[in-house]
C-alpha cells in the first residue's frame, strides 16, 4: 500500500502539469466549500455572540406566563408561587456545567428613579442577592460593591452601571450622593460593569433594536434585603445561572427551571419558571443563513463532480498510455487486485493531494473575504478533513472505471500495444 | 517432467471464420533442458509460448505445469503460477523506464509478498548473477540494450522459476550484445535452469541442447543441436 502511494506520487510528479489541471476541478469544488463553510461557520458564531455576549456564559430562569415573561407589574404575585430557598439554590449547583447561582428580582422601571431632579426615563432596577455580581461577571469599576452588612442592616446602598451613572450623573462622580427609587432615598455605594464587554456587530435596524434597546437603558442595583421597603413582599424570584460554557445553556437552563417548577402549585398553569434560551434563538437565527449557503455548497458540490468526470477521463488515458506496462505487470504474476489497488491508489492520491491543496486555497479565500467583508470567518478542522477524505472517495469512485479497466487488460494484447 | 503439454489444439475467431492456430501439439521439457522453438512468423509459436506461459488458454488438450494441471486453474491461480513458476523474457525488455534496475528486478518479489528489505537483497544478488552488479541504480534510460536485456533475464530469474520463457531474447539487440545474452542463457542452463525459448533465427536457436520446430500450427519435427547444425 505505501509502496503504491509512493509510486503513484513518482507518477503524479512525472506528469506534474497534466496532474495539476486534473487536480484542478477537486481544488476549485474544495476551496469552494471550504470558503462557504468557514463563512457559515463565523457568521454563525457571530449570531451566537451577539446574542449571547461574548464569554458571558449565564441564562436568566424567570417566571413566564405563556409566553411572556410574567407581568408583576400590573398584576401582582400570584398565589402558590413560593420563595426559593436557600436549599433550592444550592440544588442549582449540583447541575451539571453550572457554576453559580444567584437569586434576584427586578422590574422595568420609568420615572421612578431620580437624581436631583434627573430621573432614568427607563431602566430595570434589579434586587440582588450576595452572589449575583460575581455569577454574572461584574466588576466593580468605581467605588464597592454590597457588603455582608448592607443585607443584614437593610441598608439602603444602590449600585449603577454605567449607562444609568452617565444617565443620573452626566459625568459627576455618582459615589456617595444620594438617588431617590419609588421615593426612597438610596446611597450610590459603587459602579458595576460587566467583566467581558457586550460589543455585537449590528447589521441592521432590528439588531439594533435587540442589542442596544436594553442595553442603552440603565440598571440600578439594591440588595434584595431592601428590595421589600420599595415593593412589598413575596415578590417571585428569578434566578441565574453561570454555566462553564454556552453550548450548555439549554440544557442547564431547562433543568433549573423543571427543578424550580416542583415548588409551584399554581392555579393557572401557564405559569411556569422557564429559561431564556438566547442558544435556541441563535441557532434559529443561523438555520435561516444556513439554509441559504446549502445552496451554495450544492453548486461547489456540481464543480466537484465536474473534477470526478476529469480524473475518470486522466485515468482512462492513463490507463491506455500504460497498457504495455499493465501487460508486464499482469505477466509477471501481478493479480487483478493489484493493478487495481495501483490505479484505484493512484486515483486516490491524486484527488486526495487536489482536496488538501483545495482545503489550503479555501482557508485562504476564507481569510480574504474576511478581510475584504469585515465578516467574521471560522476555520472548521472536521469539514477540512472531511473535505479531504471526501475528495479521496471521489477518486475512488471515479478511479473505479479505468482501474477495473486496467486490471481486466488481456496481457498478451497489452503486452503488444505500442 | 516441468512442461507436459498434450494435444494442444486453439483456435482464434475472425468474425465468422474460425481459424485454426495450433493443431495437436504436444510437447514435453525435463528439467534442465534448454529448448529452442522455432519457426517462421505466422507459425504458431508465439501462441504456443502465450499457453506455456500461462498468459493463455488452448481451445482444448492438457498442459501440466511442474505436476500442476494449468487448465483448471483460475485466473488467479494462473496469475500465481505466472509469478512464481515462469520468468518471462521479452524481444523488447519491457522494463519500467521510470524505476532503476533494482526496482524493475524487484517488482515480482513485491507480487509475491516479500518484505522490502529482503527484496533488495535478493535483487541485487540476481543483477550480480547477470553481471549488472554495478549497475543497480541505473534506470532502463541509462543502460545499453544489452544491459537491458539483462536486468529483464534478472527479473525472470529473480522468484527462482521453473522455467524461463524467452520470446526472440536477441530480436532487438545487435549481434555482439546478442551473443552475450546466449551466453548468459548457456551459463544459466549450465547452473541448472531449466529455458524455453522462441525465435525464428536459426543461429540463436543453434544454441539450445534441443530444437523444436514448428509450421503452420504443427510441430514438424525435433532435433537436437547436431541435427539443427546440419
Amino acid at each position: 500500500m505505501l509502496e503504491n502511494i509512493r509510486l503513484s506520487f513518482q507518477g503524479l510528479w512525472s506528469h506534474k502539469m497534466r496532474s495539476f489541471l486534473t487536480m484542478l476541478g477537486i481544488i476549485i469544488g474544495i476551496a469552494a466549500i471550504i470558503a462557504i463553510v468557514s463563512t457559515i461557520k463565523g457568521t454563525n458564531e457571530q449570531i451566537k455572540e451577539n446574542l449571547i455576549g461574548s464569554g458571558d456564559n449565564t441564562v436568566n430562569v424567570q417566571l413566564y406566563q405563556g409566553d411572556s415573561s410574567y407581568g408583576m407589574d400590573y398584576m401582582g404575585v400570584p398565589d402558590g408561587v413560593p420563595v426559593i430557598s436557600e436549599e433550592t439554590r444550592k440544588q442549582m449547583l449540583d447541575i451539571v456545567h453550572v457554576e453559580g447561582a444567584s437569586l434576584y428580582t427586578s422590574r422595568e422601571v420609568y420615572n421612578v428613579i431620580y437624581y436631583q431632579n434627573v430621573g432614568l426615563s427607563g431602566g430595570k432596577i434589579y434586587g440582588i442577592d450576595m452572589n449575583y455580581l460575581n455569577t454574572c461577571n461584574y466588576i466593580i469599576k468605581k467605588g464597592r460593591g454590597f457588603c455582608d452588612s448592607d443585607y443584614k442592616k437593610f441598608r439602603k446602598v444602590a449600585l449603577l452601571d454605567e449607562n444609568s451613572t452617565e444617565m443620573l450623573f452626566q459625568g459627576e462622580d455618582p459615589i456617595g450622593k444620594t438617588i431617590e427609587i419609588q421615593q426612597e432615598p438610596y446611597v450610590v455605594v459603587g459602579v458595576i460593569t460587566k467583566s467581558a464587554k457586550f460589543e455585537p456587530v449590528i447589521n441592521n435596524m432590528e439588531e439594533y433594536y435587540t442589542y442596544y434597546a436594553e442595553a442603552s437603558n440603565g440598571a440600578v442595583y439594591v440588595p434584595d434585603t431592601t428590595w421589600p421597603l420599595l415593593y412589598g413582599y413575596d415578590e417571585p424570584q428569578s434566578l441565574v445561572l453561570r454555566l462553564d460554557s454556552v453550548d450548555n445553556m439549554t440544557v442547564a437552563g431547562r433543568e433549573a427551571s423543571n427543578l424550580l417548577n416542583v415548588g409551584l402549585s399554581v392555579t393557572d398553569d401557564t405559569i411556569k419558571y422557564k429559561a431564556d434560551d438566547l442558544l435556541k434563538q441563535a441557532e434559529d437565527i443561523q438555520k435561516l443563513s444556513q439554509s441559504t449557503n446549502t445552496m451554495l455548497i450544492w453548486i461547489a458540490g456540481i464543480s466537484l463532480l465536474v473534477g470526478g468526470i476529469g480524473v475518470m477521463n486522466i485515468m482512462l488515458v492513463s490507463v491506455t498510455e500504460r497498457t504495455q506496462e499493465i501487460g508486464l505487470k499482469k505477466a509477471i504474476g501481478a493479480r487483478k487486485g493489484k493493478i487495481l489497488g495501483q490505479f484505484l491508489t493512484e486515483a486516490a492520491v491524486l484527488t486526495s493531494l487536489g482536496g488538501l491543496i483545495g482545503v489550503i486555497v479555501g482557508i485562504a479565500l476564507a481569510e480574504i473575504i474576511s478581510k475584504v467583508t469585515g465578516t467574521l470567518v471560522s476555520i472548521s478542522v472536521p469539514a477540512a478533513i472531511l473535505a479531504v477524505v471526501f475528495s479521496m472517495i471521489i477518486g475512488i469512485i471515479f478511479g473505479l472505471l479505468p482501474s477495473y479497466k486496467a486490471a481486466n487488460l488481456n496481457p498478451i494484447d497489452a503486452l503488444r500495444h505500442e | 517432467m516441468i512442461l507436459d503439454l498434450q494435444n494442444i489444439y486453439k483456435d482464434y475467431q475472425q468474425d465468422k471464420l474460425v481459424v485454426p492456430v495450433l493443431k495437436d501439439i504436444c510437447l514435453q521439457v525435463e528439467e534442465g533442458e534448454y529448448v529452442a522453438i522455432m519457426g517462421p512468423s505466422g507459425s504458431g509459436k508465439t501462441t504456443l509460448m502465450n499457453i506455456i506461459g500461462c498468459l493463455d488458454r488452448p481451445t482444448s488438450g492438457s498442459y501440466q505445469l511442474a505436476g500442476e494441471d494449468v487448465l483448471k486453474c483460475k485466473d488467479k491461480d494462473m496469475s500465481d503460477l505466472r509469478l512464481r513458476s515462469i520468468g518471462f523474457v521479452f524481444q523488447s525488455f519491457q522494463l519500467l523506464s521510470r524505476q532503476t534496475a533494482m526496482d524493475n528486478v524487484a517488482l515480482p518479489l513485491s507480487y509475491a509478498g516479500v518484505k522490502k528489505k529482503e527484496r533488495k537483497q535478493r535483487a541485487t544478488q540476481a543483477l550480480e548473477r547477470v553481471g549488472l552488479g554495478d549497475r543497480v541504480n541505473f534506470r532502463p534510460t541509462q543502460l545499453s540494450g544489452g544491459q537491458k536485456q539483462r536486468v529483464a533475464i534478472a527479473r525472470a530469474m529473480v522468484n527462482n522459476p521453473k522455467i524461463l520463457l524467452a520470446d526472440e531474447p536477441t530480436g532487438a539487440l545487435d549481434s555482439k550484445s546478442g551473443e552475450q545474452i546466449m551466453e548468459l542463457f548457456q551459463t544459466l542452463n549450465e547452473e541448472g535452469v531449466t529455458i524455453v525459448m522462441i525465435t525464428h533465427d536459426r543461429k540463436i536457436a543453434s544454441k539450445a541442447k534441443r530444437i523444436v520446430h514448428i509450421i503452420d500450427g504443427i510441430i514438424t519435427e525435433e532435433g537436437n543441436k547436431e541435427e539443427a547444425d546440419e
